[in-house]
Formats: C-alpha cells, structure tokens, sequence
C-alpha cells in the first residue's frame, strides 16, 4: 500500500479549501521579511507565484533560462483559459466546470484538488482584468467567452488567439512591479541544475549561468520548482525549444516522487512533418475544428497520388472523401476530445490514407465552412491562424484544404505533489505543469493555463506559508556548508563528463534518436511488447550517448551546445521512466492508449479495478530500478463512467 | 507542395566570441536546404556542420520558434527578422532565397543592446524600463468582479493591437537612432486604452520614458522604419499617444 500522503483535508468537497485555509498557519509580516523563497521558473505559474510571494513580503529570488521572464514557454498558449463564471448564462458553476475536469481527465486526478481549482477559477480572471489583461469583449463592454474541446457551456476567456501572451505580459507586469520595489530578485539566463537538500529539507539549489558558465549556489528556506513540462523528450513536439525536464529530474535523483510520467497528451491539429530537417512543430489551435471538416480520401489510389502530387485535394469528388470523424462519432463529429481525434488520425495514415508526401496527414477543410458562412466570416474568426499556417507551408488555407497532424503538446505527468502542492521534499514545492497537475490522464483544452495562474496567484502563497511558520527560527541560509559543497561538485563533475567526452556526434543527432523511439513505442499508443523494447532502446541510446557526443565550444562562456546535452542526458532518463510507467499502467486511460486495453469497437477502455490510482516513482539510485508507489484516488463525489463521443 | 531544395548557399554571418571580442564575419557553405526549412533550421543544419568539423556553432537566441516569445533577433540581409515582412525570424521561410545567394546575418546592433556572443546581444534594458512601471499596481486578490469594469469592444481591441509586441527588438535595431519609443509606446498605449491603472498614468509614461533615456536608447524622430521592421505591425500611431500622454503627465507638474 502506498506510503504517501496526499493529505487532502477532511469535509465535504466544497469546503475542503476554506476550511483548509482557516486552519493552516500564517507568518507575520514582520517573519517574512526573514525568510527566503527560490521561484525557479517564470512562465504563468512561476511569475504569478513569485509576483505574490513578493507582494506578501518574502523575499523572492526569481530564475529563468531565458533572456527575460516574459518569454517563458507559457507565451505561446493560443486558445483561451477556462473560468466558471457562469457570465453566458448557461448554467455553468462551479461543479460543473470540477466534473468536466474530472472527467475528462479520465477519473486519474485527485477530487479536492480538481474541486479546488474550479472554485479558484474565477478570481484569475478578475485578477487578470485588473492587471490590464486586454481580453475580448462583447459590446457592451463585458467579457467574450467561446466555446472549447467539447464542452456543452461557454466558459472559455480568450485574447485573439494570443491568450497565453497576454496573461503571460499580465503576471510579468506584477513581477516587474516587484523588481522594481526590491521583493523580488531575477535571474534570468540562468540554468537550475541540482536542488541542495539540507536534514532533508529543500534549503536551495545550484545554478549555472549561462552567460558566462559560472556555477553559482543559492540559499532559501523554501524552493517552488515552475519549471514547466517534459513534452520535449519527443524531440518534435509543440513545445519551446528550451523546455525541458531537467529540474523535475533533479528533484526527482533527490528523493521527490515523479508520477504519472507516461500521460503526455497529443494535440491533434499541428502541421504535419515535413522532411527531416524540421526543429519543431507548430500547433494549430483547435479552435479550427469549430468550423473545419477533417477528412482523408476513401480510395487508397488518391492518397497514393496525392502523396506523390499528381492531384491536388480539391480535385477529390465530395463523394471520395471520407469524413471520418463525423462517420465514427456521429454526435461529436469533429469536436471529438484530443485524443480521440488524434488517434483517429494516425488509423487512418497508419491504415494508408495519409495525405502528404511521408503519408502522416490528413486534411481540415475549410470549404464548406466558407461555403455557408462566407470566406470574410472565416477570416475575421482565424484569419492569423490562416496566415500562420500559409507562412510556414506556403499554402493558401482559403483556396486548400489544410494538412494537418497529431503532436505531443504537453505534460500531464510530473513531480508529485500533496494537497498543498508540496513535494515529497520538505520545503520543495512544484507547481504548474511541472507538477502532475490536478488534471489526470486527459486534460481539456483551456485548463492548463487556469491550473498554472490557480496554483500561483491563489494556493501556493497559503500553503507555503503553512510549512514556512515553521522555519521562522530557521536563520537566513548559508550556502558554505557541505550540503552545497557537494551539490556544486555534482553539478560541475556531470558538466566536466559531458565535456570531456569529446565522441562524434552532436546533441541533436541523439535527441533525434531518443524522439524516434519515443514517438514509436510511447507515443499515441503503446503496447507490452513495443514498451519493452523502448525501455531496452534507451537504455543503449544512454550508452552511446554518454560514450560519444561531441560538444564543442568552451564552458565558461555562453554554449548552447552543453546546456542541451545535459536537458537530453535527463531527457533520456525521463523517457525511460515513463515507458516504465506506460507499461505499468495496463489500461487505456485519456492520452495513455494501452492496444491491450480497448472495447470492442476499438477505443479506449479504462480499468477502474487496476486503475483508480496516481503512480508515484521513487529513485532509487543511478541504473537501479525505480519502485513505483501508489497513491489511490477515492471518488466520493462523482460516479466514474467510461466516455463516449459517439 | 514538394519543396525545392537549395542545393548550395553561402551564410556569411557576424562571430564574436564574447562582449570584449572585436568580431568579424565569416562566411560558410551550406548545402541542400529545403526551401520548406526555416531559416533558423538552416542555422541549425550550419551549426551542425561546424560541430562536425570541430569548430564552434553560431551561437543565437531563440525558444519557441512560432513567432511568438520574441527571443529570436537577426538582422538578415539589411532587415530585422529578415526579407518579408509581419514575421519574426523563426517564422522567416528558405523559399525566400535563391540557389547561390550569400545572405549577410548580424546581431542587432544598438548601444544598449551589447553584444553577448555571435548573434546573441542583452536586451534586458527592455525589462529595465517594463520594471520602471509598465504595469498597474494592483496586488494578488482583492479585485473587483472583471465584468465590474466594462470595456468598449473597440477600445479593448486597440489595447490588444498594442499589447501584441513581443518585445523583441527589432524596432531598436531597425531605428537609425536605436530609439525604443515604438516599445515603449506600445505598453503605455496598452493601458492607456484601458480604465485599469489610469491612476498612474502619468507616473508611468513619465518613468519609462525616462529610463529609456537613462538606458541609452536614442530620442525618436519620425522615421517610420521602427513600424515597418516589427513583426507585430504595431503602428507608430501608439508612439503619438504615447507623446500625448507624456505631455499631459508634464504639463501636470
Ligand atoms: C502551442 C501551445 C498552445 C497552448 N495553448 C493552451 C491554451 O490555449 N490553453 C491552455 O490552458 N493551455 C495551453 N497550452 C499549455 C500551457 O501553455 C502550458 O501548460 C503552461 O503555459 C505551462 O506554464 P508553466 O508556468 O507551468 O511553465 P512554462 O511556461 O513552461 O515556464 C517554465 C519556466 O521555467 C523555466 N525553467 C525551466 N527549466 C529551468 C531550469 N532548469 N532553470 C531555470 N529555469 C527553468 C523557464 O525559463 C520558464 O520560465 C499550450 C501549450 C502550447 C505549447
Ligand atoms: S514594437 Fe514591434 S519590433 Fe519593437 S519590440 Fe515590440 S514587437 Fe518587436
Ligand atoms: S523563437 Fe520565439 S519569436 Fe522566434
């Protein structure tokens, strides 16, 4: 039985948090300038986090690997945050927006933290208005709200296609605003690389400046790890180029549980691969299905031509073209939830039918939306949308249908965290996506940006103060002691090997290797047999890898080149941990597709039996196996069901 | 949409070892570049190379590379962000060019952008003069309902059309005078659309204004070719509300 406490307050569900906040300690103002907090990380969670710590009174010290905090990875979020405001309305509340969570994460997140976010849900919008967020409005003057993935009320705030930015722009102003009144202090372009465990609380971490290579220590009495997600192991995915696991894994080699690493979850309109010299892929928000029809040809001798441009897809009759979606989910259609309809996707490619010249697409048309609605209608809704996708693959979306595929967007799995967002490291907080998250197994759209501003403007600054009252004896922290001795050591040694190897092969060469396999055996779907072979791939990709890479340039000066070796040096062990973990979960479950586990019409088929529970990876030491630990999640308030968009 | 391939390119690019380094170009050889590629996947083919042959990569700034976190800064062939226009460098495309071309890449040059390495320059003044007050001073909880504060369709646009920059630079870079004004401009507009912070307005565009000058960056003079270079199409209609509002703060003195 599982040894971790989740320490979910008692009560019913709606009053678990404010009975909660009544009985946690807080600190006097007078305390809190004593003591220190490390933000490591930037983005929504990081930013709005250490702009509230910093206005409470703490003293704040800030890191991000980019230029500024302003371009952390939460920028690029397109489509909107979800709020039960209930503005529309349409009777949406409280409940309503905790059961839809709840359930479109596939009943594997925990009941109090999801309720909890829901009833948060609201103040971040007034929090964000009153920051100067420029969300659309209606004419009157209130707020817009639209539609997103499949839910029947319209809760959805948005600013153009453009939301992440501006809320993002929003928590950066309240961060500024704290530099500047000297509560906060940022570093930026610099690298976390160990956390420094002192009696075995978190009490600071090792970082590397990326300017100049210098390997600096930083004392704290608390350490929030907002250091975003792991998407990247994939090598192609939706995500930054920067982001990366590596301080997850840090806390992770240092005794914090990892859980649920196997849900990933797969966006299914990004524009397709397209030969091998590509970096990224670009997601298109999926606000698109609103309107566009996806389709593949019926006939295999179409696909065949089209693969090789012989014909174009307006020369494909009506009647040729096979609406898949609509034809499989009559009563979602093309709204079907994310991993349906990338999953959908990749049968009918895998089946033949795919689209493009390596045969990984299919198509979203526009035509008959433009047919009904008018091509001005069309614009006005996604017009930069359309001139995106025109600028990266020079085709017109108003005149052809768009290509598009399924990519890895995002990470549903993390370091694990209590009620109160606590690690299993006293004093260790993650936050954001860097956590498991609230959301389980299949997150919704619109939700990731809710949970990262609910945990940093609205559950951390309490929570933290809680664990904090009892470190107010606690002097400021040196950081000469032995604990950072070692820790700096560590660090430096792992950057020597990495150096000194001086193999013949680049970074990119590995990671590449590492998506392939990712992508093949722990990708859309997994089975036994695939995730064995994944877990025996990596294992000699580690070899080659830690025997021949080649990074040029010096350590001491900005070098690109060793940053990325040691993010992949961890992204190579987070992709083993998380085949470890897809195979230990023998069901279907959201974004985790077991093949050994679907009903007869072949979807998705959970096992609540086996199931109903959140892993939580415990290290174990260099090339020893992990012992997984399970935290069973108990469902008082909600009848589990299993889904269906037919 | 079978893309071309570039079967040979010459890159001849700006190296500078650190801040202290005096710099010089190089030129490279760079062969078969799909014209699908980006134009930092092309670097990223080049950097490749150079690892190969023992040298050291181009070193550049970039993250997201969908034109949005405003990180990646190049000036290519005479223009920031390259030869087309409302994008930023990530999302500049190898059809652009042609089979043989040189293109000529530099980092941005401005005095208060120094250079760090190669293609990478500091850009923190730009936080620097966010931190002397773009922002409205309202603490974490105790707001008021969002719909309590209403905000014409029109106006909540104009302050979106304003918000969109995504602080990258190229507007310093561009300006003959490495002015920040269409920056700068941009945030005050942003709030001055808006009822939220009104109360500060003047303290605002008067300290951001000042730090911009304290930083180093030169006055502006109407040229136009900060708007012309920003890949966000903020217009320079904001750096004349931005006048505006500067004026009223001063008159209030
Ligand atoms: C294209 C795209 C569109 C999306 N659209 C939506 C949407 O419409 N709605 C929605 O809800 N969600 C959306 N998401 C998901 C959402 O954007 C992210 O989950 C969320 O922004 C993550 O925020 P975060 O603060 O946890 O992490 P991030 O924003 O990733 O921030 C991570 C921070 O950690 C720092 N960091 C990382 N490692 C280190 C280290 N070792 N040392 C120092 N600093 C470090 C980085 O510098 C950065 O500041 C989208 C995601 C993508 C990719
Ligand atoms: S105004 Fe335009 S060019 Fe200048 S920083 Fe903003 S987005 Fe870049
Ligand atoms: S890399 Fe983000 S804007 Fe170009």
């Amino acid at each position: 039985m599982s040894n971790i406490d989740s320490k979910i307050p008692k009560g019913p569900l709606a009053e678990k948090w404010s009975r909660h906040k009544e009985a946690i300690r807080v600190v006097s103002p007078a305390n809190k300038r004593k003591l220190d907090i490390i933000v490591v990380g930037t983005g929504l969670a990081g930013a709005s986090a250490a702009a509230s710590l910093g206005e409470l009174g703490y003293n704040v010290k800030a890191f991000c690997y980019q230029d500024s905090p302003r371009r952390a990875h939460s920028i690029a979020a397109q489509g909107g945050i979800n709020a039960a405001k209930n503005y529309q309305n349409d009777n949406d509340s409280v409940y309503r927006l905790f059961y839809d969570t709840i359930k479109g994460g596939d009943y594997r997140a925990r009941e109090a933290n999801t309720y909890r976010l829901a009833e948060v849900s609201p103040n971040i919008i007034d929090q964000c208005v009153a920051q100067g967020v420029p969300f659309a409005r209606e004419y009157g003057g209130t707020l817009a709200n639209r539609s997103f993935g499949g839910v029947l009320v319209s809760r959805t705030f948005y600013a153009r296609g453009q939301t992440g930015q501006q809320l993002l722009l929003g928590a950066y102003s309240a961060l500024n605003r704290q530099i500047d009144a000297g509560s906060v202090e940022m570093y930026a372009r610099h690298e976390m690389l160990d956390v420094v465990l002192v009696g075995g609380k978190a009490h600071g971490i090792v970082a590397r400046d990326l300017t100049n290579g210098e390997i600096k220590r930083f004392g704290a009495h608390a350490v929030v790890l907002a250091t975003g997600g792991y998407g990247n192991v994939f090598f192609l995915s939706t995500n930054a180029m920067g982001c990366n696991g590596s301080a997850a894994w840090q806390a992770y080699k240092r005794g914090a549980y990892f859980s649920n690493p196997c849900y990933v979850q797969i966006h299914p309109t990004c524009i397709p691969v397209h030969g091998s010299q590509q970096s990224k892929l670009t997601l298109m928000s999926e606000s698109l299905r609103n309107d566009g029809r996806v389709w593949a040809p019926k006939k295999k001798e179409d696909a065949e031509r089209l693969r090789k441009g012989e014909i174009s897809p307006i020369d494909i009759k009506d009647e040729d073209r096979d609406f898949y979606l609509e034809r499989r989910y009559p009563s979602y259609g093309n709204l079907v939830p994310r991993d349906v309809a990338s999953r959908a996707a990749k049968e009918r490619c895998d089946a033949g039918f795919g689209v493009n010249a390596e045969g990984k697409a299919v198509f979203l048309d526009f035509k008959y939306a433009i047919e009904r609605l008018g091509r001005e209608t069309i614009e006005k809704r996604y017009g930069n949308l359309f001139q995106m996708y025109e600028k990266i693959t020079d085709v017109n979306p108003y005149e052809n249908p768009m290509q598009i595929f399924p990519a890895i967007h995002y990470a549903m799995g993390g370091i694990w965290v209590d009620y109160n967002l606590m690690t299993s490291i006293p004093g260790l907080y993650a936050i954001g996506e860097a956590n498991f998250s609230d959301h389980g197994a299949n997150r919704l759209g619109a939700s990731a940006l809710m949970q990262g501003l609910a945990d940093g403007y609205f559950i951390l600054p309490y929570t933290i103060g809680d664990y904090l009252a009892g470190e107010i004896m606690v002097p400021r922290i040196e950081t000469n002691t032995p604990e950072f001795e070692e820790a700096e050591k560590n660090v430096t040694s792992r950057l020597e090997k990495l150096y000194n190897i001086k193999g013949g092969q680049p970074v990119d060469y590995f990671h590449k290797k590492l998506g392939h396999i990712m992508w093949e055996y722990v990708g859309m779907s997994r089975n036994e047999e695939g995730l064995k072979k994944a877990i025996e791939e990596i294992a000699e990709l580690k070899k080659e890898f830690w025997s021949n890479v080649r990074i040029p340039g010096e350590m001491n000066n900005i070098n690109p080149e060793l940053e990325k070796a040691g993010r992949l040096a961890d992204f190579i062990d987070i992709g083993d941990l998380m085949a470890r973990d897809a195979l230990n979960r023998n069901e279907s479950c959201g974004g985790h597709f077991r093949e050994e586990s679907v009903t007869e019409d072949g979807e998705a088929k959970r096992n609540d039996e086996i199931g109903c529970y959140a892993s939580a990876w415990e290290f174990q030491g260099e090339d020893k196996e992990p012992v997984m630990h399970r935290e069973e999640l108990v469902f008082e308030n909600v009848k589990l069901t299993q889904r269906s968009y037919k | 949409m079978a893309d071309k391939i570039l079967k040979k390119i010459y890159v001849k690019v700006w190296r500078q070892n650190n801040p202290s380094d005096k710099g010089r170009f190089e030129t490279y050889e760079v062969e078969n570049v799909s014209q699908g590629s980006s134009f930092l996947e092309m670097i990223d083919i080049l950097n490749d190379q150079l690892i190969r042959e023992g040298k050291d990569p181009i070193a550049f700034d970039h993250d997201c590379r969908e034109g949005i976190c405003g990180m990646c800064s190049m000036y290519i062939n005479g223009h920031a962000h390259g030869p087309d226009s409302e994008i930023t460098t990530c999302q500049l495309h190898m059809r652009k060019f042609e089979d043989g071309e040189t293109i000529t890449v530099e980092p941005w040059r401005a005095g208060a952008f120094p250079v760090i390495k190669d293609l990478i320059v500091d850009r923190t003044a730009f936080d620097k003069i966010q931190q002397a007050g773009g922002y409205v001073s309202v603490n974490t909880g105790g707001v008021p309902d969002g719909n309590t504060i209403p905000i014409a369709q029109v106006d909540a646009e104009e302050a979106m059309d304003a918000a969109a920059c995504i602080g990258c630079g190229a507007c310093v870079a561009t300006c003959k005078n490495s002015s920040a004004m269409l920056f700068v401009a941009a945030k005050v507009s942003q709030f001055a659309k808006l009822p939220q912070g009104k109360v500060e307005a003047k303290r605002r565009a008067k300290a951001m204004v000042a730090k911009m000058d304290e930083l180093g960056f030169g006055g502006c003079t109407n040229t136009g070719a900060c708007e012309l270079a920003c890949p966000k199409n903020i217009s320079i209609s904001h750096i004349a509300r931005l006048n505006r509002e500067y004026l009223k703060a001063k008159f209030s003195d």
